[in-house]
C-alpha cells in the first residue's frame, strides 16, 4: 500500500509547552487509522498542524510524497485533506441545503461565482440529494442550522466534509455529545465512506475504536507513544498503563 | 422520498431563495410611484435613495460578510469628490459615465485598503476604518487647491443626463437618476448575495474557521466583497454630489458614518432592504421631528435604536407575523397558479 499522508518530525511549541514533540507518522492510502491518547495528548493539535490552521515550529507534512507544510488551510482542501470538528463548527443561518450547496460549488470551483443563483447548477443536484439522505438530513433541509437537534447537527458537521469529497479524512471526535440512541446513525454514515478514502478517527470511546480502526496510533503529552495494529495496540501493557494511570506517574 | 425527488426539492429550494416576493415588488411599485404622487417632495426623497444605497453598500459588508466598519463615509466622500471633480474640470460631461469612474475609483481605494480590515476583531475594523476616513478627510483638507478645502468643491456645473435630462432646481430628474441607480445596484446586489459567492460570505460571517476548512479562501472573498461595497458607497457619495452639484469635507465626517450604522440597524442587516427603510425611518423622523423639535430630534432616533436592540428584531416581527402568514399564503397561491400545478 501507498503510504498517503506523512509527518517527519512535527514539532509545535506554544511557548515553554510541547504540544506536538517530534512525530513521524505515516498513513496508508484507505487506512482506518485512529489516534487515541489521555486528555491534552496533543490529538487536535496534531489535525490543526495537518489542515493548516496551525502552523508547525519544526517538521515537514508531506501528502503524496509532496511538501505541503507551507500550502494555506484552504488550499489543502483542494488536495482532498478535509476535516471535521471536535466542537460543531456550522453555519447557524444557512440550511444544511445551503451548507452543502456552498461546499459542493467551492469544489467545483464555483465560488468566486457572483452573479447566477446558488441552485442554477442541476448537476450538483443529485450528489446533494444523495448526502442529505445518507445523512439523514432531507427532512430538515431547509431549516436553520442553528435551530437543529444536536444529533442533526453533529450529522452535517460530516457531510459537510463529505461533500468536499476527501481523500483523506480526519474525523475529530465525531461522536462526541451524541447520545447513545443517535450514535448508531453517525457510526454508520462513517462506516459507509468509500474504501479507497483514507480516514484518521480521534476517539474517546474505546468501543467505536476498535470497532473501526485497523491501526492506532496512541499519543501522551504530544509525542507519538505507541503505533501498530489494533489488536497489538489492545494487548500493549504499555497502553493500559497510560489509560488506567498504573504507570510510573503514581 | 426518493433521490430523484429529494434532488428536484433540493433544486426547487434553492431557486424559491431568488423568487420575488410581494413586498418586494410592492416596494418598487411604490418607489417609483412616488415620481408622480410626491412631486414636492423629491428633494427628500433623493437623498433617501443615496442614503438607502450608501447603506445597502454597508449591508454587503456588514450584513452578509461580517465586516463591521465605522468609516465608510471614507468611500462616500471619495466618490463624492471624484464626480465633482470630473464635473467641474470637464474631464467627463456625461453624469452615468462619470457616476461609474467615480465607483472605480472608490472601489480602488476599497481594494487597497480592505488589507487592513482582513486581520483582527471588531474593534480592530472599527478602529481601522475609522482612521481610514479620518487620514482622506484631512488629506481632502490639505489639499485645498483642488478639493477647495473648507469651503467645499464650488463651480461644480452639472450636465444633462444621458445628455438630455437636466439636473433641475426642483429635483425630479434628480431623483429619478436617483431611484433608477438605487434600483440598478440593487438588482445587482441581489444576484450577487444569492450566488454561490454571495453564499460564501454568509458562511465567512457566521464560521470564517469552517468556512476555510471547506477550502474557501476566507481572506480573498473579504477582499471582493469589501471591494464592491466600496464601489457602492462610491456611487452613492456621486450621487450626492451629482445632485448638489457641490462636495465638501463633510461628506467624510464620522457623522455619516455612524448615522449609516444607524440606519442600517434600524432597517436591519442580511436581506438588502433594511438600509433603505432605515434610511426611510432614519430621514422622515429627521423631518419631522426636526420641525417640532429642532435641537433634539436625535433623542427619538436614539430612543429607538435603544426599542430596537432591546427588544429585537425577532420578537418585533413576531407581533408582525399574521401580516407576514397572509402575505407568505398569497406569495404560495400566487407561485401554484404561476407553476400550473
Amino acid at each position: 500500500m501507498s503510504v498517503v499522508l506523512e509527518t517527519i518530525g512535527l514539532e509545535k511549541r506554544f511557548g515553554g509547552l510541547t504540544a506536538t514533540n517530534n512525530v513521524s507518522i505515516k498513513i496508508e492510502t484507505g487506512a482506518r487509522h485512529a489516534l487515541i491518547g489521555p486528555n491534552g495528548a496533543g490529538k487536535t493539535t496534531l489535525i490543526n498542524l495537518l489542515t493548516g490552521v496551525l502552523k508547525p515550529t519544526k517538521g515537514q507534512i508531506l501528502l503524496d510524497g509532496k511538501d505541503i507544510t507551507a500550502v494555506p488551510q484552504h488550499k489543502r482542501v483542494g488536495l482532498g485533506m478535509v476535516r471535521t470538528f471536535q466542537i460543531n463548527q456550522l453555519f447557524g443561518d444557512l440550511t444544511p441545503l445551503e451548507t452543502l450547496t456552498l461546499a459542493i460549488s467551492e469544489r467545483n470551483g464555483d465560488g468566486l461565482n457572483a452573479w447566477t443563483n446558488a441552485g442554477r447548477k442541476a448537476e450538483f443536484m443529485p450528489e446533494i440529494a444523495a448526502i442529505l439522505e445518507r445523512f439523514r438530513l432531507a427532512d430538515v433541509m431547509n431549516e436553520r442550522t442553528a435551530i437543529l437537534p444536536y444529533g442533526k447537527q453533529r450529522l452535517l458537521e460530516i457531510a459537510a466534509a463529505i461533500a468536499c469529497k476527501p481523500r483523506v479524512l480526519l474525523l475529530d471526535e465525531p461522536a462526541a455529545g451524541v447520545p447513545e440512541g443517535e450514535r448508531h446513525e453517525i457510526l454508520a454514515s462513517i462506516a459507509a465512506l468509500p474504501s479507497d478514502v483514507t480516514v484518521v478517527l480521534i476517539e474517546h470511546d474505546m468501543d467505536i475504536v476498535f470497532s473501526f480502526a485497523k491501526r492506532i496510533s496512541v499519543l501522551v503529552n504530544g509525542a507519538l507513544y505507541v503505533e501498530g495494529s489494533s489488536e497489538e495496540v489492545a494487548r500493549d501493557p504499555r497502553v493500559k498503563a497510560v489509560y488506567l494511570g498504573e504507570a510510573h506517574d503514581a | 422520498m426518493d433521490q430523484t425527488t429529494l434532488a428536484k426539492h433540493s433544486a426547487d429550494s434553492l431557486a424559491a431563495r431568488t423568487r420575488w416576493r410581494p413586498l418586494e415588488i410592492l416596494f418598487w411599485l411604490a418607489a417609483f410611484a412616488t415620481i408622480w404622487l410626491a412631486p414636492t417632495h423629491h428633494l427628500l426623497l433623493a437623498e433617501i435613495a443615496i442614503l438607502g444605497l450608501f447603506a445597502l453598500s454597508l449591508d454587503l459588508i456588514l450584513g452578509y460578510a461580517g465586516i463591521i466598519s465605522l468609516g465608510h463615509a471614507a468611500f462616500f466622500g471619495f466618490g463624492a469628490y471624484t464626480a465633482a471633480l470630473l464635473a467641474k474640470f470637464e474631464f467627463i460631461n456625461e453624469p452615468v459615465l462619470a457616476l461609474i469612474v467615480a465607483g472605480f475609483a472608490a472601489a480602488l481605494l476599497g481594494f487597497v485598503t480592505s488589507f487592513l480590515v482582513l486581520r483582527g476583531t471588531d474593534l480592530t475594523r472599527i478602529m481601522v476604518t475609522l482612521g481610514v476616513a479620518l487620514v482622506l478627510r484631512e488629506v481632502a483638507n490639505q489639499n485645498g487647491w483642488l478639493t477647495g478645502g473648507a469651503d467645499g468643491l464650488q463651480g461644480v456645473t452639472m450636465q444633462p443626463i444621458l445628455g438630455r435630462f437636466r439636473f433641475d432646481m426642483f429635483g425630479h430628474n434628480g431623483y429619478i437618476y436617483c431611484l433608477v441607480t438605487l434600483f440598478v445596484m440593487t438588482m445587482v446586489a441581489r444576484r450577487i448575495v444569492n450566488s454561490p459567492f454571495g453564499l460564501s460570505l454568509q458562511s465567512i460571517r457566521n464560521n470564517p474557521l469552517r468556512a476555510a476548512a471547506l477550502g474557501i479562501n476566507v481572506n480573498a472573498r473579504l477582499v471582493v466583497v469589501y471591494t464592491i461595497a466600496a464601489f457602492y458607497a462610491g456611487v452613492a457619495g456621486a450621487l450626492l454630489a451629482q445632485t448638489q452639484a457641490f462636495a465638501s469635507l463633510a461628506y467624510f465626517d464620522f457623522d455619516r458614518s455612524a448615522d449609516l450604522l444607524m440606519m442600517l440597524i434600524i432597517g436591519g442587516t442580511g436581506y438588502l432592504y433594511g438600509g433603505v427603510i432605515g434610511a426611510m425611518v432614519f430621514k422622515i423622523m429627521q423631518d419631522y421631528l426636526s420641525t417640532l423639535t429642532p435641537q433634539y430630534w436625535l433623542f427619538w432616533i436614539g430612543l429607538l435604536l435603544v426599542v430596537i436592540v432591546m427588544i429585537g428584531r425577532d420578537r418585533i416581527a413576531g407581533w408582525a407575523s399574521p401580516v407576514r402568514d397572509l402575505l407568505l399564503k398569497l406569495d404560495m397561491a400566487i407561485h401554484r397558479t404561476r407553476t400550473g400545478s
